[in-house]
């Protein structure tokens, strides 16, 4: 199987971040048809297109652009979240770095689709080198006249201003992002209102990922129909994978949805690291339930199969987990990074992260009881389904209980009382 | 108020001012501004910035951003900040053997800085090179892919 590569064909050329080199690749070329479009009939060229957001959510981008309301005087806001920063995500670093200009022209195409005449590029603050090449990019779009007043004698005004986030990986919400641009502390919002009405500075607002944008020109230069015989029929398109973990070739991919997780792991990502057996692969960010290895022989990489396999694509993230590793650690470890990025508004979340932080810090210490771990799964129900203002404690249950449940001897085995402990043919495993 | 930007950082911050409808959106931007100056943000920085920004910016509002986020130093660091990612995907290729052989070469615990202040050395959170496992960040770059003997040529090659 090889990749399909849309987004990232000339990611490997030393100039790929250049202007002169994206023009002659057919750069800024949607952008030019674009603006010579109406902008409803820009939103139906993506909505036909039936591309889902790139960043973790999957909501269908040419409706979240139609949301925008389009008869009122105030000015509306368009900005591209490259607040990158769930574990095992490192895919649109790559398209920052190397292609800042894709990402630009899929901003002012989404500009002139919702009418903003102001954009923001939110990248997260560790991201030096991506700073670094996005803030060129914007210097050069500007020289061009790609970005500024009158877009090509399009009568369409649009600035792009860059701004950096100062590591809080809450601000990835969209909501929290948007007070973090505002200057203030990354708490997210409570929905409703959505930023599509009430969103940065209390205006109309689209916040989208990095990919997404990133995948807009070429919907725009080839077509909706093109786009949408890519992949499947719920899932068009291709997508990046950032695989990390235990493979011979770690990296970003770019495959067709609907492709086998197993194809990805054997064949573009060399198989197994030392051809240690796999354990298991959480498919879609750290949020996300984990998969077996018995689970991964049928799982295929697009939205509906992993619906069915009762777990998400989130943000592309596949982390492939090897035999013989630890996974209470690796839970341990996913647990302290929700804990440690918790904002603190919500009670569940502020408390939750750091209690089921702790119990498992206990347990892998050999000091836990078959208690903590009951106590775990009970708080972890009083952690989700909207007993809180956005998902950060949800995905930190989703990190932890999917694991306890489908490897649950592996934690009993470190518990202090194991003797008690249901053992493992009992509970079923 | 005795704490005055450089002229660079005057001309970065007048041009901020511009940039955004509100200007409250300064805060962020202008934390950096400090921290570049100083290496870290202090309460006499925060005061001088939330002065400059004006009404209704006020310190307690430019504090309360500042210790919401991570990437700026509350304290002085070392002349090399190195942060070490240790969450999972860089876990499971070995960020822990790597922490404690920075930590062996340095003479020094995770969370200290050197004697002399040439190092700091912190666990954090994801840094988003899961793929190119272990990392650490010292300053503004990546160093990824790390083995022991990486790092030795890396320390040595920090004076």
């Amino acid at each position: 199987m090889a990749e399909m590569k849309i987004l990232t064909k000339y990611i490997d050329d030393p100039r790929s971040n250049e202007l002169e080199f994206y023009e002659s690749v057919h750069g800024y070329d949607g952008m030019k048809k674009a603006l010579q479009l109406k902008p409803e009939e820009i939103v139906d060229i993506v909505k036909k297109s039936g591309l889902r957001g790139r960043g973790g959510a999957g909501f269908p981008t040419g409706m979240k652009w139609s949301f925008i309301p389009k008869d009122i005087p105030k000015p509306k806001y368009i900005i591209c979240n490259a607040d990158e920063g769930e574990p095992g995500t490192f895919k649109d670093r790559k398209l920052i770095e190397k292609l800042p200009h894709q990402i630009i022209e899929g901003m002012v195409i989404g500009a002139r689709a919702i009418g903003a005449n102001k954009g923001f590029f939110y990248i997260r603050g560790e991201f030096n080198k991506g700073i670094d090449s996005m803030q060129k990019a914007i210097d050069e779009a500007y020289a061009k006249g790609y970005l500024g007043k009158d877009i090509q004698g399009s009568g369409f005004d649009f600035d792009l201003v860059l701004y950096a986030g100062a590591g809080a990986y809450i601000c990835g919400e969209e909501t929290a992002l948007i007070n973090s641009l505002e200057g203030r502390r990354g708490h997210p919002r409570l929905k409703p209102p959505f930023p599509a009405v009430s969103g940065l500075y209390r205006c109309p607002t689209v916040v989208n990922n990095v990919e997404t944008f990133s995948t807009v020109p070429h919907i725009l230069d080839k077509g909706a129909d093109w786009y949408s015989k890519i992949g499947t029929e719920k899932s068009p398109g291709t997508r990046l994978f950032s695989v990390s973990g235990h493979v011979k070739r770690p990296g970003v991919y770019e495959i067709v949805l609907g492709t086998p997780l197993m194809e990805l792991i054997n064949d573009l990502c060399g198989g197994m690291l030392d051809d240690v057996p796999l354990k298991a692969v959480i498919p879609g960010g750290s949020s996300v339930p984990i998969l077996t290895a018995e689970e991964c022989k049928t799982a295929n990489m697009d939205f509906e199969s992993m619906a069915a396999h009762k777990t998400m694509l989130g943000s592309g993230a596949v982390i492939v987990i090897g035999e013989g590793t630890d996974l209470v650690e690796t839970t341990y470890r996913f647990a302290r990074f929700y804990a440690h990025e918790s904002c603190g508004q919500c009670t569940p979340c502020r408390e939750g992260t750091h209690w089921v932080r702790d119990l498992l810090h206990k347990i892998r210490e050999g000091e836990g009881t078959s208690e903590d771990l009951e106590l775990i799964l009970s708080l972890s129900r009083n952690m989700e389904g909207g007993t809180t203002i956005c998902p950060l404690s949800d995905a930190c249950v989703g990190a932890v209980r999917p694991t306890i449940q489908k490897f649950r001897h592996e934690f009993e085995a470190k518990l202090k009382d194991r003797a008690k402990a249901p053992s493992p043919v009992a509970s079923g495993v | 108020m005795s704490y005055r930007f450089n002229p660079d950082s005057e001309k970065r911050f007048s041009k901020l001012m511009e940039m955004f409808p509100d200007k409250r959106s300064v805060i962020l931007p202008g934390l950096y501004l400090l921290q570049k100056e100083k290496g870290y943000v202090d309460r006499e920085g925060m005061a001088y910035l939330a002065e400059k920004i004006g009404p209704p910016i006020s310190l307690a509002q430019v504090y309360g951003v500042a210790t919401f986020y991570t990437l700026y130093n509350k304290k002085p660091v070392g002349k090399y900040h190195i942060q070490i990612c240790g969450t999972s995907s860089c876990y499971m290729r070995g960020s822990d053997k790597i922490e404690e052989h920075i930590c062996s070469e340095l003479g020094i615990k995770t969370g200290q800085t050197t004697k002399d202040g040439k190092f700091t050395v912190e666990e954090v959170e994801c840094l988003g090179a899961c793929g190119y496992a272990p990392m650490v960040q010292i300053n503004d770059a990546y160093y990824e892919n790390l083995t022991n003997e990486k790092v030795d040529e890396l320390l040595r090659s920090l004076d």
